[in-house]
């Protein structure tokens, strides 16, 4: 259980947010510069914030008004730069032993076996950081900050530096992760695929401040915080378990409170638990079941709320069986239908816009 | 060429031994006072910059005299140190050490401080989030990071103390077997009747060393950056 409150004047900006995150994973999600990296820091010990204070699992980092400020290599606090910064003198194997040495033998828990396998990074041992790729370079930055046995992950946008494929790879491993350690993850990220995917809890942090903090579902689905969340980034999670696949047609079929869905053909086994990620312009809304229709996944709810902006479009949010979906339609279909909270409805999603890049393992 | 002899060896030995110990004692100031420049603000840091590159402009025969001045027999500390150790460093080669190092103690914090300057501090930054303290870090990343340019200042300072004339001849003079080194010995012989041939001889044998330690730095420096840039020692694909 992590409990931070942290105040820092950085130059004009002023950072001052408060929450708490748990076990798994916990998400900071903002716009760049909206101070999220600055928080990290402050709990890894490398900034040293005016005023606050900083609790990992009972045990007080930074408190301002006691003058207790425990320095950085003292906090076994593990960090995951955006960036890797392995050490460029050192082979990979010298490079994940590097915190181990200094972490007391009684305070270990990571096996160094252990770790090298689940990162699967055999192959990569006798090499140097030059000559790796940048996902691997993130897999040895991930391996060696666990192997220091912390007590806490922060993991400032590790992913930003990697293309689209090597992300998709890494964010396997940061799944396995968080599922097979059990420490509490901080992930800084703006994109909001990665937190969706990633995420049990989100702190929306916006202008220095934690301005909302819950479950992934619960804050992105918030019509409120629309202009920090992003209008076009914008979208739902569903918790869902595999109960088939089609291997004729290559679909997998989903199971949620809500009802069934179609997506495009999973690489998990039957009975896996999955997330997955609909994005609001790839949900459309219908009155009545429609007949003679492509779209596969017709889903019964109700009408929850309808964001009242100017401009042509609308969000319209859906309560279906305790998940809320979010659906972006124009302001026209919304008058055109008679669309009101309350109502009962049918949310339409291709199955073709659920694939891979959407589907997390949860 | 002819064989050199007795006398040059001597000379040619001596000039190792002295070039070898100044550098080896100026190494752990030299980093010192790099690291001090490179990391450090402290008012009086302009003036002290300046007074550690002084060597580098001030003629050799004035370093030589206030070494004489201060570490002579009847010096401010010369009398000190031998009142109370039985030291004596003038006329001495001990004495022309000193004065080589002096002498070429700003190359040596020049190429240290340049090297220490590139050194990502973020590194040393991610080091302390895996548990290593300041003195770790700077062991463990710090001094390998900026290895290349320890190694090239130490090979400057090496080079610059076999040259090393003025201050020595001022301060420790020319004894043979004791302080007279390569230049000394090759001043010597041109002072001397028919030495010129001698003169000659020894020019060229330190141009052979100079040019050895020049080529030998290169090599080393290259190999050193390689590897602190982290690419594997056998290029894969």
């Amino acid at each position: 259980m992590i409990n931070a409150e942290i105040e820092q004047r950085l130059g004009e900006f002023r950072l001052n947010a408060a929450f708490s995150a748990g076990i798994g994973l916990t998400a900071l999600f903002g716009r760049s510069g909206s101070g999220k990296t600055s928080i990290v820091n402050a709990i890894a010990g490398i900034n040293r914030p005016s005023r606050g204070r900083i609790e990992v699992n009972g045990e007080v980092l930074f408190d301002s008004t006691r003058g207790i400020d425990v320095p950085v290599e003292r906090r076994r606090v593990g960090y995951v730069f955006q960036e890797g910064r392995l050490f460029p003198h050192l082979t990979v194997r010298q490079n994940l032993l590097y915190g181990q040495f200094f972490t007391r033998h009684s305070d270990r828990y990571a096996g160094f076996e252990r770790i090298v396998a689940l990162l699967g990074l055999e192959q990569l041992l006798a090499r140097r950081p030059a000559s790796l790729s940048g996902g691997e370079k993130q897999r040895v930055a991930i391996g060696r900050a666990l192997l220091a046995s912390p007590r806490l992950l922060l993991m400032d946008e590790p992913l930003a530096a990697l293309d689209v494929y090597r992300k998709s790879e890494i964010l396997q491993y940061i799944e396995l992760l968080r599922d097979e350690i059990r420490i509490p993850i901080i992930y800084v990220s703006h994109s909001i695929e990665e937190v969706m995917r990633l995420a049990d809890t989100v702190v929306l942090i916006a202008e220095g401040r934690a301005i909302a903090s819950g479950g992934v579902d619960e804050v992105m689905g918030r019509m409120d915080l629309r202009p920090h969340t992003g209008r076009y980034e914008a979208g739902a999670v569903i918790e869902a378990r595999v109960v088939a696949h089609d291997e004729r047609y290559g679909l997998s079929t989903l199971r949620f409170p809500g009802g069934e869905l179609q997506v495009t053909s999973l690489d998990a086994l039957v009975g896996e638990p999955v997330r997955v990620r609909v994005r609001s312009r790839d949900v459309s809304i219908a009155l009545s079941r429609p007949q003679d229709i492509s779209i596969v996944n017709v889903l019964q709810g109700r009408v929850l709320e309808i964001s009242r902006d100017e401009g042509p479009i609308a969000e319209v949010s859906l309560d279906v069986g305790g998940t809320t979906l979010l659906a972006r339609v124009t302001r026209q279909s919304v008058d055109r239908l008679g669309l009101r909270s309350g109502q009962d409805a049918y949310a339409l999603i291709k199955a073709v816009s659920l694939d891979r890049h959407s589907v997390g393992f949860a | 060429m002819y064989p050199l002899s007795p006398d040059e060896m001597e000379a040619l030995w001596l000039s190792l031994r002295v070039a070898l110990w100044s550098t080896l004692a100026s190494l752990p100031f030299g980093v010192a006072v790099a690291l001090l420049l490179a990391r450090v603000n402290f008012p009086g840091k302009t003036v002290f910059d300046a007074v550690v590159h002084l060597p580098l402009v001030l003629p050799p025969v004035v370093v030589g005299y206030l070494l004489l001045l201060l570490l002579g027999r009847r010096g401010l500390f010369g009398e000190w140190l031998f009142d109370w150790f039985g030291v004596v460093v003038a006329f001495k080669w001990t004495g022309a050490a000193i004065a080589s190092a002096i002498m070429s103690f700003p190359l040596l914090v020049r190429a240290i401080r340049l090297s220490l300057e590139t050194v990502d501090r973020k590194l040393e930054a991610a080091a302390g989030t895996l548990g290593a303290g300041r003195t770790a870090v700077f062991a463990s990343i710090t001094l390998p990071l900026a290895f290349p340019g320890i190694l090239t200042g130490m090979l400057l300072c090496f080079a610059r103390s076999l040259g090393e004339f003025g201050a020595t001849i001022t301060f420790v003079s020319n004894i043979p077997g004791e302080t007279r080194t390569l230049p000394l010995a090759i001043y010597g012989y041109m002072q001397s009747p028919g030495g010129d041939a001698d003169a000659l001889r020894l020019s060229l044998v330190s141009i052979v060393i100079s040019l050895a330690a020049l080529l030998a730095s290169e090599v080393l420096v290259r190999r050193a950056t390689l590897r602190t840039l982290g690419h594997d020692d056998q290029r894969r694909d």
